[in-house]
């Protein structure tokens, strides 16, 4: 298989871009909602950014890609009964699990190993889509086609971090903290507001509107397809800043500091547009240090949240079919009343 | 003798066909329309002639989950005691090309398939104990036999590069091609490396955007299909012919919005498809800085031209008349599903019970309940070795469906004479409060429009809200009120839902005064009559009705119609949005 297309190649489409940046600097933000056309590249750009983070530390042929640097307490079942205190380690790329349309929900969530089962009489698990995606991603695509049942599972999981399964006389549970990748056409269905909800970031993709963009979409793709190894070398250097760039804001985000106006802002904004419940907040203040910690800063303003604003909460606005602007021009619009009071 | 117009247009689809043969996956696939016939059966030889690499494989309509992905393969996993696995059509056709027979009524299911297969060249198999990748780069070729604005669903055909349509042509105009294996194989060894030159890149932007296109996907195909258009040439760089050909096969179809028309334009059925001679002058450099409307520079103007003479006449009507082009795509292949409930719906789990009542025998859920007995059995089997496995009856799971009958609310709205422009705006805020607050219940709404001498599909059953704005966005108004042919486009609508296995409730807002006959021409007798008629045959679907009378003086005429379809009257002078809503809310509730 080719290596994917570069992350940083990616032509426009800041606001997805970003929204993944945040996300891998830091996960607790929640998941990324990217909505849009057709044929915008969406899974290019969250494959893209999975080879472009750096490698993640796993114990060897755990399914679970359990963290060595981690006290074995936390370790999956499996790590922990081998008692060998020096387990394997080795290096991997961060796991992206694709999450396919019409996959079965004991491959979901794992499931008793038959073959085991039949063969020699044992019980064993055999873990599923959500142990692989353990400290990667989880890409759904067309998730606002994806069967009820699933979603359920899904949402459970991705609240508690934890996958707990009951079922076939197995008891078991690992860990599964995962970011939750969704795409989807607008046009085909909504999107349940639980799953909605679920959603720390949302954007909203669409293809340039100049014929500037549109050439470079087009030759960049071109010169990709030519000589994939080529192109790969050529955006090198620029990929490898964007993962220092990363790596750096990872150690850096912790130390953000929030001032309190900078707190009563968000809490304002969040009064005015009426958004349900502290989630909108909370995540707020996570993307916007998160950004501050991007771009090497270390103190949160309020600037960091206009920025992040629109893509944090444009989905947990209640929804007034009624009123023709979206969800965009009225953060736009309260963010401007803001600025002038 | 000079070729006619139509064995142009056969050329053209070969053409086509020879570019889809050189690189059947990296062009995604090819749209054929046509009706089955000589013609087609002629287009799919040539295909199978022309074929470089890989299997030909056909995936029919009701082709089964597991039999294109993969799946269990039960008579050696019975006999083993150990898993084997099947691999899936899509899977065996790995380098070659997929035929998708009758795409237009394909389920959603197979297209997601397929669709992600085209983009990725591999499948993820997540199922049945299995769990892999596995190569699945095909080339697919989807037959749509789709009638009017029937097609198949959006998300595949986006992924396709090329489209033709046969329907016009008969078996004489297909002229022996002059194309053979030979010039593929060259084509096929070279068109990765041919020039694209940086001024036919910024003229195909510029017809994309003046043509509406947004889909990023759709620019990169073009782009492949004009090298391999040149490398069919025996070109080593691309010349603005094989982008103007490119444009006919790939990007007319997608167009949203009409630019400009030429003035002499016809609009004809049959494209008049001279494509003008390739301008031998360099294209002149697009302004970088022209952003909504580029300005058209020559060689543009001829690939729009060209584009036009090849939109399909049903979407040219529709982009002429500013609406948005939509395809009525039915997730189909679902007829006289209603009578089979133990099969259909969503897979809720498992229970125990016999397979041959009827339920549908899920084999792992079976596996794992008899997997816990088996050295038991093993050792009170009195014939020991006979079998490696033990299943007994009650072992036997079926999968549990859930079949919630989904409920499609169709607004028939009477858009004629003076009260049209409210009733029309208290329907749409009706089906926008609706969607609003349904969404989660996976119901959906529809809206016929009446007026002038015709009935229109506003906007087909839908769940989105987007889709729906988008499609009540303009709203037609004024004229005669041509019942009859309103009451048949709901029957029409209504047997369609009814065969999804949906429950449809039709709500006529009209003062039920028609004046239009079937024909589209006035008078008033024939006009009533005939909607009586088409009532009745309404009635006999046996389909939930309501009539709601909006004019100020209730009139009997609305009664009479609603006795007519066997459906509920109701006077509503003041009917509004939120009224509309909660009537069909308690309607839907008490049935």
């Amino acid at each position: 298989m080719p290596a994917p297309y570069p992350f940083t190649a990616i032509v426009a489409q800041q606001d997805m871009k970003l929204a993944l940046l945040i996300a891998a600097v830091d996960q607790g933000v929640g998941g990324v909602l990217v909505m849009g056309d057709r044929g915008t590249g969406k899974s290019t750009a969250i494959r893209a950014l999975a080879a472009l983070l750096p490698k993640i530390s796993v114990i060897k042929n755990c399914a679970y890609n359990c963290d060595p640097e981690r006290p074995p307490a936390g370790h999956c079942h499996s790590c922990q009964r081998e008692d060998n205190p020096s387990l394997k380690t080795t290096s991997v790329s961060i796991p992206v699990v694709d999450l396919p349309l019409g996959a079965t929900e004991d491959r979901v969530i794992g499931a008793l190993d038959i073959e085991r089962a039949l063969h020699a009489g044992e019980k064993a698990f055999e873990p599923g889509l959500l142990a692989r995606a353990h400290r990667g991603f989880l890409y759904i695509d067309e998730v606002n086609l994806l069967e009820d049942h699933i979603v359920d599972a899904l949402l459970d999981v991705a609240a508690s971090g934890e996958n707990v399964v009951e079922r076939e006389g197995l008891s078991i549970r690992h860990s599964a903290r995962f970011v939750l990748v969704g795409s989807g056409n607008p046009e085909e269905g909504e999107l349940r507001p639980q799953l909605l909800d679920r959603f720390g970031l949302s954007v909203d993709v669409s293809t340039p509107q100049d014929v500037k963009s549109r050439v470079e979409i087009i030759r960049q793709r071109d010169s990709y397809e030519q000589d994939p190894e080529g192109f790969i070398k050529q955006w090198r250097r620029k990929e490898s800043a964007q993962r220092r760039r990363i790596e750096q804001a990872r150690e850096q985000v912790a130390r953000v500091s929030t001032p309190d106006e900078v707190l009563e802002f968000a809490a304002s904004l969040c009064l005015q547009l009426g958004t349900d419940g502290l989630r909108g907040e909370l995540t707020l203040l996570r993307a916007g240090r998160a950004l501050a910690a991007l771009n090497k800063k270390d103190q949160l303003t309020c600037n960091d949240i206009r920025s992040v604003a629109p893509m944090v909460l444009r989905h947990r606005l209640r929804r007034d079919p009624l009123d023709e602007s979206g969800s965009d021009s009225r953060i736009a619009r309260v963010l401007e009343s803001m600025e002038a009071s | 003798m000079m070729p006619s117009l139509a064995s142009k247009h056969w050329a053209l689809a070969e053409a086509a066909l020879a570019a889809f043969s050189v690189a059947p996956h990296a062009l995604g696939g090819l749209w054929v329309r046509s009706p089955p016939g000589p013609v087609r059966t002629l287009f799919l030889e040539l295909a199978a002639d022309w074929q470089l690499s890989g299997t030909a494989k056909r995936i029919p309509l009701h082709a089964q989950e597991s039999r294109l992905l993969g799946g269990i393969e039960l008579t050696q996993t019975l006999t083993s005691g150990k898993l084997h696995w099947e691999s899936g059509l899509l899977t065996q056709s790995h380098g070659g090309v997929v035929t998708l027979a009758m795409a237009e009524r394909v389920q959603r299911q197979t297209i997601a398939h397929v669709c992600s297969a085209l983009d990725a060249g591999t499948l993820t198999l997540a199922r049945e104990g299995m769990s892999q990748t596995v190569p699945a780069a095909f080339g697919l070729i989807a037959l749509d036999e789709g009638l009017e604005e029937e097609q198949p669903q959006a998300a595949l055909t986006e992924r396709l590069g090329l489209r033709i349509d046969l329907g016009s042509l008969s078996v004489h105009d297909a002229l022996p091609s002059d194309i053979d294996r030979a010039n593929l194989l060259d084509a096929q060894a070279c068109w990765t490396s041919v020039v694209l030159q940086d001024s036919l890149i910024e003229t195909l932007a510029a017809t994309t955007l003046a043509l509406g296109i947004d889909s990023p996907r759709a620019m990169v195909l073009t782009s492949r299909l004009i090298k391999i258009l040149a490398a069919l040439e025996g070109r080593a760089e691309a010349i603005e012919a094989d982008l103007e050909r490119a444009v006919i096969m790939a990007l007319a179809h997608r167009a949203t919005r009409l630019p400009e028309l030429p003035p002499e334009d016809t609009g004809e059925e049959i494209p008049e498809s001279e494509p003008p001679e390739a301008q031998s002058e360099e294209p002149e450099e697009e302004a970088p800085d022209s952003r909504e409307q580029p300005e058209v520079t020559p060689p543009i103007d001829a690939m729009i031209e060209a584009a036009i003479a090849h939109i399909p006449s049903g979407l040219l009507a529709s982009l002429r008349a500013g609406h948005q082009p939509r395809g009525k795509s039915s997730t189909g292949g679902k007829s006289g599903s209603q009578q089979r409930h133990k099969q259909r719906g969503r897979p809720v789990g498992t229970e125990a019970g016999d397979p041959r009542r009827g339920g549908r025998l899920n084999l792992m859920a079976t596996l794992r309940a008899a997997a816990p007995w088996q050295t038991l059995r093993r050792q009170q089997a009195t014939e020991p070795r006979q079998a490696h496995l033990h299943i007994k009856p009650s072992d036997f799971r079926t999968t549990r469906f859930r079949h919630q009958r989904e409920s499609t609310t169709l607004f028939v709205v009477d858009a004629s004479g003076s009260a049209a422009m409210h009733r029309m705006a208290e329907a749409k805020g009706a089906v926008e409060l609706l969607l609003a607050d349904c969404y989660s219940r996976r119901d959906s709404v529809a809206l016929i429009a009446f007026r002038g001498s015709t009935a229109e599909l506003l906007l087909p059953p839908t769940r989105s809200l987007v889709r729906a704005k988008k499609a009540l966005a303009a709203l037609p108004g004024g004229g005669g009120t041509p019942l009859a042919h309103a009451v048949e486009l709901t029957t029409l609508l209504s047997e369609q839902i009814l065969r999804d296995g949906a429950t449809p409730t039709a709500v006529f807002l009209t003062d039920g005064v028609a004046n239009i006959a079937r024909d589209g021409t006035p008078g008033r007798q024939r006009a009533k009559d005939e909607a009586m008629t088409a009532a009745k045959q309404f009635r006999a679907l046996n389909s939930r009705a309501l009539v709601i009378d909006a004019s100020p003086r209730t009139q009997q005429k609305a009664r009479e119609l609603a006795q007519a379809l066997g459906g509920q009257y109701l006077a509503m002078p003041q009917a509004d949005a939120e009224g509309l809503r909660n009537i069909v809310r308690s309607v839907e509730a008490n049935n």
